[in-house]
């Protein structure tokens, strides 16, 4: 075993001085920042601050399955189903119908994109950049969220596509899936123990994401004042904790009978 | 009177960058509990010499915890299981008699190692030569107090500049990120008064250089618990802060497209 010489050190094949990732060219400004990772991060927290938003809207619109049977026009209808018309209806008078709604939607989509995108390509950074340990390492501070969120975000992404086609496309055969009948639909597909069983697991998975996402999110824009940190701490616990109470909540509630769908209570009001 | 410590030592050995390495299992039979980690190396060593092997190779220079050339992984953690310790400041008495102790190099792909537990840390030089320089006077010594900084700005410039620059966050991340490490060299100076005239330029051209060797931060938290000196990750949020500022603000500088 010879000492390594000199010239050794600064010309073997994964020398350190030489970048590991070579810098792009450099784009005009706003798309520059997407070119590095810390405006990456930053894309990934304001996305993720939209998608956010939805999942609590999304959370909190559902609650209206609670409400039941109502009075509408002189009849009897399920609030939610109004609900789900009204969204078609948003800013009617501004927007012609559906157009507000479909705004809100490519929103949606492009932050899905943007988040994704970013995702796949930091990890794809990290790995590269990554050299594994051969001995086993502790974690002193990475919890499981933080150190999960590729498989979460996966698994939510999976679940999103599984939870589009079964209750917007309705193309899960089983459910009997019909275009405005949302109570009808959602306790059709959630009746099912193995569907429910699905809408629970991804939804812990969705609040394990929440959790670190929140958390994460307030140090990628760089928002920090030792007075108030520990505060993001609880502001991520807090909306994870609703976002998983609110959504686990309906499947079981379908399951036990608290949300149900009953036809017979439909109908003119005598 | 000190007690004296059997232990078993798990090392890497690699001869050179090239080489494939290998763990190697070393007898550690009485060490004073007084020594430090490194100094127990150095018994282990005089032993390999006597042996006629070769001794271990290991980064050591002040052993004072102020150069930040010692670091490896002790038993998976970084710079070993004590808070806010460098290698060198880690003493033996936090070892039982008996213990198994797993000693490995810093694993980066920017910190190819050199021999058994050297690592090559120069991409952290590459980042620092990135900065650049700063605007001060030259001339006859300033007056004391003529630069007014608060109290607070010089407690926080001043737990930024306690980087060491031994790599240990970069070793600790899951990421391999070396965000700790900038983020401190930066706030060093982006928080005084005599840092503003190159603030902006300096956080683009680091952040940049960094970004070409190492990993992004997933804020885990991991650096600070492994840090020696203990530097806050509240550090990596003002570089961020201060990376999408310089974004814009190298910008919007007339002819410095």
């Amino acid at each position: 075993m010879a000492a390594p010489t000199a010239t050794e050190k600064v010309t073997g094949a994964n020398s350190a001085t030489r970048p590991i990732r070579p810098r792009p060219k450099r784009l005009p400004f706003p798309l520059s920042l997407y070119q590095t990772a810390v405006g990456k991060k930053w894309v990934m927290a304001v996305t993720g601050i939209a998608l956010l938003g939805f999942v609590l809207f999304h959370m909190f619109g559902n609650l209206k399955l609670y409400l039941g049977v109502i009075e509408e026009n002189g009849e009897r209808v399920y609030d939610v189903d109004i609900y789900a018309e009204y969204l078609r209806d948003l800013l009617v008078p501004l927007f012609p119908r559906t157009w507000f709604l479909w705004l809100l939607r490519f929103g949606l989509i492009a932050a899905f994109g943007l988040h994704i995108h970013a995702a796949y390509s930091l990890t794809r950074l990290n790995l590269a950049t990554n050299n594994a340990y051969e001995s086993k390492r502790d974690w002193l501070a990475a919890n499981f969220a933080s150190r999960s969120m590729r498989y979460t975000g996966v698994i939510v992404l999976a679940y999103l596509i599984f939870h589009l086609a079964d209750l917007t496309w309705g193309w899960i055969p089983s459910t009997d899936w019909e275009r405005g009948e949302v109570q009808a639909n959602v306790v059709n597909s959630l009746s099912n123990p193995v569907v429910a069983i699905i809408y629970i697991v991804a939804n812990v998975m969705l609040a394990v994401h929440i959790f670190h996402g929140v958390y994460s999110m307030f140090q990628s824009l760089g928002i920090n004042n030792p007075r108030y940190n520990q505060l993001r701490r609880y502001l991520a616990a807090g909306l994870a904790a609703v976002i998983l109470v609110g959504n686990v909540s309906f499947p079981i509630a379908v399951l036990t009978g608290l949300i149900d769908y009953d036809p017979s209570l439909l109908g003119p009001v005598s | 009177m000190s007690t004296k410590l059997n232990l078993t030592l798990s090392v890497w050995r690699q001869p050179g960058p090239e080489a494939r390495g290998q763990f190697v299992t070393y007898p550690a039979n009485g060490i004073p509990d007084d020594a430090s980690f490194l100094e127990m190396l150095d018994m282990v060593n005089e032993q390999l010499i006597e042996q006629g092997e070769l001794p271990i190779e290991f980064p050591h220079d002040c052993r004072e915890g102020i150069c930040g050339t010692c670091g490896v992984m002790i038993n998976g953690r970084a710079h070993g299981q004590e808070r806010g310790t460098a290698t060198c400041q880690l003493h033996m008495r936090k070892f039982s008699d008996g213990d198994t102790i797993v000693i490995e190099p810093w694993r980066a792909a920017a910190f190819p190692v050199v021999r058994d537990l050297v690592v090559d840390r120069s991409p952290l030089d590459k980042i620092i030569e990135a900065g650049g320089f700063i605007s001060a006077p030259t001339g006859t010594a300033p007056d004391a107090n003529e630069i007014p900084v608060p109290k607070e700005v010089a407690d926080s410039a001043m737990d930024a500049a306690a980087c060491i620059g031994c790599g240990a966050c970069v070793a600790a991340c899951p990421n391999s990120a070396a965000q700790l490490f900038t983020s401190a060299k930066l706030w060093h100076l982006n928080s005084l008064p005599q840092g503003q005239a190159e603030r902006f330029r300096r956080t683009e051209a680091m952040v940049e250089t960094m970004e070409s060797f190492f990993g992004s931060c997933t804020n885990h938290g991991e650096c600070t618990e492994a840090c020696p000196k203990e530097i806050s990750q509240d550090f990596i949020a003002y570089m961020n802060r201060d990376y999408m500022k310089s974004l814009v603000y190298n910008r919007r500088l007339a002819g410095q497209r």
